[in-house]
């Protein structure tokens, strides 16, 4: 309670707010490195603004541009943010299955989870978005839809054809932006996998045997005691992950696709000859794109951590307050 | 049903590994009858109370509720393990009270009351959230519908629990230990929501420490030791009489440990009121 508000008396608080019996006026440790730190980053900062502005070869009207160029929009819309999307549920739902596949007590389910997470997580992404590229070769007469070994068991039977009801282009599936958001959520599920499986196994096992004391079957209990519970866990990797796909996406060069953020930059760059201004441009949009996700994702652990109570973390004191250290008597 | 036991448990074995936990326990506990399971850590009790409704699998002998075999299905003369789902169906109709509460900590109180009833019964929510509020006024918790469990005391928590394992009507109700892990002070609360719980004529076993709530609530008491039944009999009896030396040696530490309970609790309130 400060001196300024005293006019606007609340009734019963203004009197004996003020002075409460027993309120300790100490004074705050003080913690002068902070103020010479701050001093220190203040002359890198005005260092790193003045050669922003000064220096020609940053070409800012140039940066500013090439940045809303349109294939260059096309691309961070298409290639990288509809692709991240996508891998990424793709990845988080393909993730969440495999991992309560791991934990199952069926061995099958349980095996041929471990062997998908084996097999994604030794590739790396760069080869796998570039062999399933390639992937069209197999089916150079385009991929049957029917009866598995459809052509082996016609042959048996002295016909032929390969008893499909229909037949996909391979070449036109394995190309593009569709095999970039498989190859890219394949590869990341197996990661998101083991994400879940450590949310999960954080999970105090006495939830499961309360939901099992009431009358819930393994799978319920799973959706709606376990996993709400193992998502306060999962959630801050994931964003991580995210965020990682987003510069990931720069790998679907390997498919190739090329309505894709960096690759159309890059390409402006290699036109005009101003390759530095690209990519800051470049950085600017992953910048840009990260904050926004940063911010998302900061919404939905307040959602799942929702019954865990409010951390006080030293962040909740305020900056000023820590910085005050220095001044003493808090905020005045 | 008067001449049929609720729970008919016979020569009932369980091991961990190579520990063997239950050597053929036998029970019977008859419809409305309250059993209080006694007995030193590491006697089974809990163990043994787990077995019944199934968390764990027993490697001996046979339970049944309620006429029906816990578990297995008989036939042609031999035993078949029933799928999962008709084991959960089969826990539907036995209320579970844990040492550690177990709420559904992403839960409010009354959502975890409504729980099961909405999720497992299939009710309707309007349904399930009147008589989860008729629940928790039960249980004296009626103004804290809307907390979380980590916004309750210990003994707020148990009394969600029991109103949480209340709400799927259930034949019969366990509780393990339900006031262990309570401050002294908290006892009581839970202690008088499950005397009246078996004022109303509710089955319950109740494997517990509390010799008063034994005493004055129990119709039966079972006192066990290293997987089996030592003694049962009217709480009186076994509790002033108790005929074999363990069940002796156990009442008397038991009775040393609830006195300095008792005094250290008289003690604190004295050096409250200065």
């Amino acid at each position: 309670m400060t001196s300024e508000t005293v006019g606007s008396s609340v009734p019963g608080a203004a009197g004996g707010g003020e002075q409460r019996p027993g309120t300790i006026d100490a004074v705050p440790v003080r913690h002068p490195g902070r103020w010479v730190a701050v001093a220190v980053l203040a002359v890198l900062a005005v260092m790193l603004v003045n050669l922003m502005v000064n220096n020609d070869a940053f070409q800012w009207s140039f940066v500013r541009q090439a940045m809303i160029q349109s294939p260059v929009i096309r691309g961070l819309l298409l290639g990288t943010l509809l692709v991240t999307a996508v891998a990424m549920l793709i990845a988080v739902a393909l993730g969440v299955t495999l991992a309560v596949m791991r934990l199952s007590d069926n061995p099958v389910l349980a095996g041929s989870a471990f062997v998908f997470i084996w097999f994604f997580r030794a590739i790396p992404r760069y080869v796998l978005l570039f062999m399933m590229g390639t992937l069209g070769i197999l089916w150079p007469g385009g991929l049957p839809i029917g009866a598995p070994l459809g052509h082996q068991i016609a042959s048996l039977f002295g016909g032929s054809g390969d008893l499909a009801f229909t037949t996909i282009d391979a070449n036109q599936l394995f190309s593009g932006i569709f095999c970039g958001m498989l190859g890219l959520g394949l590869s990341e599920a197996a990661y998101m996998a083991e994400i879940a499986r450590a949310g999960i196994l954080s999970v105090d096992p006495g939830q499961r045997e309360a939901a099992s004391a009431l009358g819930m079957s393994n799978a319920r209990a799973m959706r709606r005691v376990v996993l709400p519970q193992a998502m306060r866990v999962i959630v801050p990797p994931t964003g991580n992950e995210t965020i990682a796909m987003v510069k990931d996406t720069s790998l679907l060069l390997a498919v190739p696709v090329t309505s894709e953020l960096f690759y159309q930059l890059q390409s402006i760059g290699s036109r005009t000859f101003h390759t530095f201004p690209v990519a800051v441009a470049a950085v600017i949009w992953y910048l840009i794109i990260c904050s926004v996700l940063m911010v998302i994702q900061s919404r939905i652990e307040g959602y799942f951590g929702r019954g865990f109570g409010s951390r006080l973390t030293p962040a909740d004191q305020g900056t000023r307050a820590r910085m005050l250290g220095l001044a003493g008597g808090g905020p005045r | 049903m008067s001449d049929k036991p609720l729970v008919h448990a016979v020569n009932v074995h369980k091991a961990f590994g190579p520990t063997i936990v239950l050597k053929g326990v036998d029970l019977d506990v008859v419809a409305g009858e309250v059993v209080c399971l006694l007995g030193p850590s590491g006697s089974g009790k809990t163990t043994f109370l787990r077995c019944i409704n199934q968390l764990e699998t027993i490697q001996g002998g046979r339970i049944w509720i309620d006429g029906e075999l816990a578990g297995y299905e008989e036939k042609d003369g031999r035993l078949h393990r029933l799928h999962e789902k008709r084991i959960a169906a089969q826990r539907r109709e036995i209320g579970m009270v844990f040492q550690r509460f177990n709420l559904f900590p992403h839960m409010t109180a009354l959502e975890n009351v409504m729980e099961a009833p909405v999720q497992v019964r299939g009710r309707s929510k309007a349904e399930a959230e009147k008589r989860g509020l008729e629940l928790l006024e039960r249980v004296g918790l009626s103004d804290r519908c809307d907390y979380y469990p980590a916004q309750l005391s210990g003994g707020q928590q148990q009394r969600v629990a029991i109103a949480r394992a209340l709400a799927m009507d259930p034949k019969l109700m366990l509780f393990d230990e339900p006031t262990s892990a309570l401050d002294p002070e908290l006892v009581g609360d839970v202690l008088k929501v499950m005397r009246e719980l078996a004022q109303a004529g509710m089955t319950m076993i109740v494997v517990t420490h509390e010799m008063g709530f034994a005493r004055e609530v129990a119709d039966r008491v079972v006192f066990m030791d290293d997987g089996v039944v030592v003694e049962q009999g009217a709480p009186l009896d076994i509790i002033n009489n108790p005929q074999h030396e363990r069940t002796k040696s156990f009442l008397s530490r038991i009775r040393k440990e609830n006195d300095e309970n008792a005094a250290a609790l008289e003690a604190r309130a004295a050096a409250e009121k200065l």
